[in-house]
């Protein structure tokens, strides 16, 4: 009988290599531990809140109300735990003047206006993102010709992504809040301000907190993002459409906008579109420049009030009811269902654009 | 035709062409032959001006004239140059759309939006193309879905449907099979009554079967040129010969 020659050899550095591999796999587990914790622990706490075990299953009263404050009394023996508008209807269906109850702000009702804050702040700062976004990555990549200038802006936007969100936040504070410039038929004597002509001014008095300001302020912030996605996807469109269109006789115009920006439009959007759902998370941006403790739903008329006026965002709320608010057993239902809500929205939005992504690539490909 | 003088072309810093002077004559297929970066692609890409795209590249000195004209002339728009100019690239490149709007692209740049207009000018070009026959019930569909020879018509077919004097091809069939380069030479000696074409080739024999004139460069230099069968018999040089009888390149 042969003696086996590729037997198992005891030696140093068979040992090494599964030590090394150990550590490695022992690393990408801790991960995969650590994403499940996250996820497990609000998808259990959160739950509660925002399902329920009945049919619907869903607990659309989370979803489709205000945030309210809980009032919580003794009546006739029984412990009683209402929301304001409930509250009120009580006491008045009773003749109830006053109740001794203690109360827990934002602990009862629901999140509506903040989904629907956040839902208003990603769609109006992934428009302004992706047009500016799109503008620069188109003229960085196939109208400029190198040189120092497109160096600076590359370098620019670099740092740009690498400023934390507190100082995004205090930059739309400044610039937006308080000091961009508003069209009115006065002069405010309180702020610098431009005429210009016609009997109207440009009061430098800023926009306010308000979604305007948001969107501004988020769309900057995920502009790196944006352009670096754009960029590499007018990179993926080969040189060959360009040349073959600039050939017959198209402009550079022409030819980008026909044969260029088509095909890249697909990887451009949805690249950009997970860019601004990671920032739409950020809570120091919208909470200096959108974001307020409590509004209800939008319902403001007209395009100027409704883009001027502040709404409530899920990332802020979890903030506020999480470390703005005491804390105590009723508040934990509302910061678990928020956070879940979030969570699902947020992933919502990522596996949709990666769906679209690969069902655009499959139609056009060359 | 086209008139190139003294032609001193630049890459930066490095030189590509020297001194090149030639002529190449109307309705005629001018056969540009050398080894791999000789400068061939390089000059061919000079008369629709295809090197402006590229950073860096200039005109050292010399010009180049088309019909009589210095197409570096600032009256000269190069949109319109580049309509009297047309160019086969060595990789087919069809747009991923369908076959009519590949070829209408040309005339649709040009804001021609009249339907019929478009269908004459597409039938007329893949006609002329020798793919009328092989297209002509599929036309909207995706211009992908062609063999490699028939998207190597498909370009010449775009091409032509612009109606250029000029007809610049950059190695048309190193991708292709025999039977798909034999259709595109044939091709070719078809085109050569309408159109003026300058064809690089790596293949010496294509350049023997299709082309009136030869070129020889060398080393971004022009060695020789001169009707094809005396370079091909005959010629001058002993570079041209070495290299026509394969002993280098
Ligand atoms: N885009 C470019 N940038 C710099 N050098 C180039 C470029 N294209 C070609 N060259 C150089 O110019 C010379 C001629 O190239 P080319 O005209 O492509 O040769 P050919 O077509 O005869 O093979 C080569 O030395 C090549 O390296
Ligand atoms: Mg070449």
């Amino acid at each position: 009988m042969n003696r086996n020659p590729f037997a198992h050899k005891s030696s140093g550095s068979q040992w090494v290599e599964r030590l090394v591999f150990g550590l490695f796999r022992a690393g990408t587990y801790l991960i995969l531990a650590c994403a499940l914790a996250v996820f497990a622990t609000i998808f259990w706490k959160g739950g509660g809140t925002v399902f329920q075990k009945a049919a619907p299953y869903v607990n659309w009263q989370f979803l489709s109300q205000s945030p309210e404050t809980l009032y919580v009394f003794q009546h006739e023996g029984i412990k009683m735990e209402l929301g304001d508008r409930e509250f009120r209807a009580f006491k008045k269906e009773r003749g109830l003047d006053a109740i001794k109850a203690d109360t827990y702000a934002h602990s009862a009702g629901g999140i509506w206006p903040c989904i629907q804050g956040t839902f208003w702040l990603v769609v109006g700062s992934m428009t302004i993102a992706l047009f500016l976004g799109v503008s620069s990555a188109v003229y960085l990549s196939e109208y400029s010709h190198g040189g120092q200038l497109v160096g600076l802006i590359r370098l620019a936007i670099l740092n740009l992504a690498g400023v934390p969100s507190i100082v995004f936040g205090l930059f739309g504070l400044g610039l937006f809040v308080h000091f961009m410039p508003v069209l009115a038929g006065v002069d405010d004597p309180s702020v610098p301000s431009l005429p210009v002509g016609f009997g109207y001014w440009l009061n430098f008095s800023g926009w306010g907190v308000c979604l305007a300001s948001g969107w501004f302020t988020l769309a900057l912030m995920a502009l790196p993002v944006v352009i670096a996605a754009s960029e590499e996807s007018l990179r993926a469109v080969p040189k060959g459409f360009r040349e073959a269109s600039l050939a017959l006789g198209a402009t550079q115009w022409q030819a980008i906008r026909t044969n260029v920006l088509p095909y890249a439009l697909p990887g451009m959007l949805t690249s950009s579109i997970l860019g601004v759902a990671r920032v739409a998370g950020e809570t120091a941006p919208v909470m200096f420049t959108a974001a307020y403790v409590m509004r209800d739903a939008g319902g403001s008329s007209g395009l100027f009030n409704f883009i001027g006026q502040g709404v409530m965002a899920l990332p802020y709320h979890i903030y506020v009811v999480s470390s703005k608010i005491p804390q105590n057993q009723y508040t934990e239902r509302v910061q678990y269902g928020t956070a879940l809500v979030f969570l699902i929205l947020v992933s919502g939005i990522a596996t949709t654009s990666i769906l679209l992504r690969t069902r655009m690539r499959k139609r056009y490909r060359w | 035709m086209i008139a190139v003088e003294k032609l001193d072309f630049f890459y930066g810093a490095s030189q590509a062409l020297h001194g090149i002077d030639l002529r190449i004559p109307e309705n005629r297929v001018t056969a540009f032959i050398g080894p791999s970066g000789c400068g061939k692609s390089t000059l061919l890409r000079c008369f629709n001006r295809m090197n402006d795209l590229i950073d860096g590249t200039r005109i050292g000195s010399g010009r180049i004239l088309i019909q009589g004209v210095d197409i570096h002339d600032p009256d000269v728009d190069v949109i319109s140059l580049r309509r009297q100019v047309g160019m086969v690239f060595q990789k087919s490149n069809p747009f991923p759309k369908s076959i009519f709007e590949n070829i209408a692209y040309g005339l649709e740049v040009q804001g021609v939006k009249n339907r019929r207009r478009l269908e004459e000018v597409v039938e007329k070009s893949l006609r002329g193309a020798a793919l009328w026959e092989e297209v002509k019930d599929r036309l909207h569909t995706s211009a992908l879905g062609l063999s490699g020879g028939q998207q190597q018509r498909l370009c010449i077919a775009r091409a032509i449907a612009v109606e250029p004097r000029i007809i610049l091809m950059d190695e048309p069939c190193s991708a292709l099979d025999p039977i798909a380069t034999a259709k595109v030479e044939e091709l070719i000696h078809e085109l050569k009554r309408s159109y003026t074409i300058v064809i690089v080739t790596h293949n010496m024999q294509q350049a023997g079967r299709c082309s009136d004139l030869t070129a020889f460069f060398y080393l971004g230099r022009l060695v020789e040129m001169g009707r094809t069968e005396k370079i091909f018999t005959n010629p001058v040089q002993t570079q041209t010969e070495d290299y026509i009888s394969g002993r280098f390149g």
